[in-house]
């Protein structure tokens, strides 16, 4: 069980059906399946308008690397589509970072910088170990690689490149800093865990990976001229509020564009 | 180019299938259906055939007129997965198999050393610059930052074209240059880390001036 029964819509995910996760596994599952599945879905919103075409199909490629990473993550908790389309926005297990709005292309690409580094640091480590998650982590570890060199790239690019693009990619940086926080919580480490031991169903050593993205990050910001955020990574409200349902003003609209369709035209087909 | 329905061959017969349950040798009829689905082309690469391609992983006949068939995808939210199945399907259902299953396995993970030699001279031969052999350790690993500017090679006096048409922070895939499929030279630039496909980045050969696709490393 994640948390309070919100959802009145079906497919919440508070009984699992769960095809074979363990609750603590399931919870895991679908705290990583919604950032694939979020941050995907904004990735997505620069079709047409990406600055030019190379940046369209390659964030359009990766929004697609992380779709099918959601997929398969929420395939583990139930169904992909009723999870997907039909959950209210407090059941969402995102952490804040990923349902961000673009903003400009520097605000994306910070929010790729912090996001991709965390999403492969945690791959390696989940597929290192020996769990339910291994054969996705092991997967997708490899594409992430891809996505994290990406987002490295443009941030040195940007960041040590016009003094336009120097100050935009700094404010893109410091923007999103507060919400880098509430990743290296550990997930369903909260109040309302319900495994006996506390444990995610994941053997991770958050602190350590914590340690790896801050490391790595710095070294990148460093490259790129950027000064390395001050101030909280968390926000003022709670921390860890994304795994706990709790989501940030701009989701509500994103996911009103995302499930519109299928909530207007249920079972709807191609 | 090969044939959508390689439907020549004439039926293995079914006579040993299903006798195997724990000794897992293979039967001639899966022998024959593996065949047969391995020569399903890929619907993205069509001058690909599955079985160059790595994907398909097993091939198990359950009864008679009923087979199992594994196939994992080359990246994790590969869209032409689904094609792949329903090719299969055909194909399968056309040689008497009443019951085709086709199983997503993503363990263990495909790997573009997974391509055969044959899959990769087609590559070539089609424009596309194949994968190189991926290291053997835990695969790509980013974090070597380069220029900003994604001009390929950073090539140092010394070094001939050997080491230095490595991409740029991307998987350094050992030994072998990356090589324009049009002309062969090593001398290449990248222009983008993703191109019409997941799979593939968008690189420029610097001698001929010909845009072409490299498979990536994964």
């Amino acid at each position: 069980m994640t948390a309070h029964a919100t959802s009145p819509t079906s497919g919440t995910p508070a009984t699992p059906a769960t095809p074979a996760a363990p609750p603590s596994v399931a919870a895991t599952a679908l705290a990583l399946g919604d950032d694939a599945l979020v941050l995907s879905h904004r990735l997505g919103e620069w079709a047409g308008h990406a600055p030019v075409l190379e940046e369209e199909v390659a964030l359009a490629n990766i929004a697609l690397d992380l779709l099918g990473q959601a997929r398969v993550l929420l395939s583990l908790v139930g169904d992909e589509d009723e999870l997907a389309y039909l959950r209210e926005e407090r059941a969402f297990r995102n952490v804040q970072l990923v349902e961000q709005p673009n903003g400009d292309f520097a605000h994306t690409i910070a929010r790729q910088l912090y996001f991709s580094t965390y999403q492969h640091l945690l791959y390696e480590r989940l597929a290192a170990s020996d769990g339910p998650l291994t054969g996705l982590a092991a997967k997708a570890v490899k594409e992430v690689a891809y996505h994290r060199d990406h987002a490295e790239q443009w941030t040195v690019r940007l960041g040590d490149g016009t003094p336009e693009s120097h100050d935009r990619m700094q404010r893109a940086c410091d923007a999103l800093w507060r919400h880098t926080g509430e990743m290296f919580q550990p997930i369903n480490g909260t109040a309302d865990t319900d495994s006996t031991d506390g444990t995610s169903g994941i053997d991770v050593d958050w602190p350590e990976m914590e340690a790896s993205w801050t490391a790595s990050v710095t070294a990148v910001l460093d490259r790129a001229t950027l000064k390395v955020p001050e101030g909280p990574r968390t926000g003022a409200w709670s921390a860890g509020a994304g795994r706990q349902g709790l989501h940030t003003e701009p989701f509500g609209r994103m996911l009103a564009e995302m499930q519109h369709l299928h909530r207007s035209h249920p079972g709807a087909t191609w | 180019m090969v044939t959508k329905t390689p439907r020549a061959t004439p039926q293995a017969q079914p006579t040993a299938s299903p006798q195997d349950a724990a000794g897992r040798t293979e039967t001639p009829l899966e022998a024959e259906l593996r065949r047969l689905a391995g020569s399903v082309p890929d619907p993205e690469l069509p001058v690909l055939t599955l079985a160059e391609l790595g994907v398909l992983r097993s091939v198990r006949c359950l009864t008679p007129s009923s087979v199992e068939v594994e196939l994992t995808p080359t990246y994790t939210g590969c869209p032409a997965v689904e094609a792949m199945a329903t090719d299969i399907e055909r194909v399968l259902h056309d040689h008497g198999m009443a019951d085709v299953t086709v199983r997503r396995v993503l363990t263990p993970a495909w790997t573009t050393d997974d391509i055969t030699d044959e899959g990769r001279r087609r590559l070539r031969e089609f424009g596309i610059a194949p994968p190189r052999a991926v290291r053997t350790d835990q695969g790509p690993v980013p974090v070597t930052l380069s220029p900003t500017r994604t001009t390929a090679p950073a090539r140092t006096a010394t070094e001939p074209d050997t080491a230095a048409a490595t991409l740029l922070g991307a998987p350094e895939p050992g030994d072998a240059p990356l090589r324009c499929p049009h002309c062969g030279s090593t001398d290449t630039e990248l222009l983008s880390r993703f191109s019409s496909t997941a799979c593939k980045a968008l690189r420029r050969c610097l001698d001929c001036r010909e845009p072409f696709d490299h498979f990536k490393e994964l």
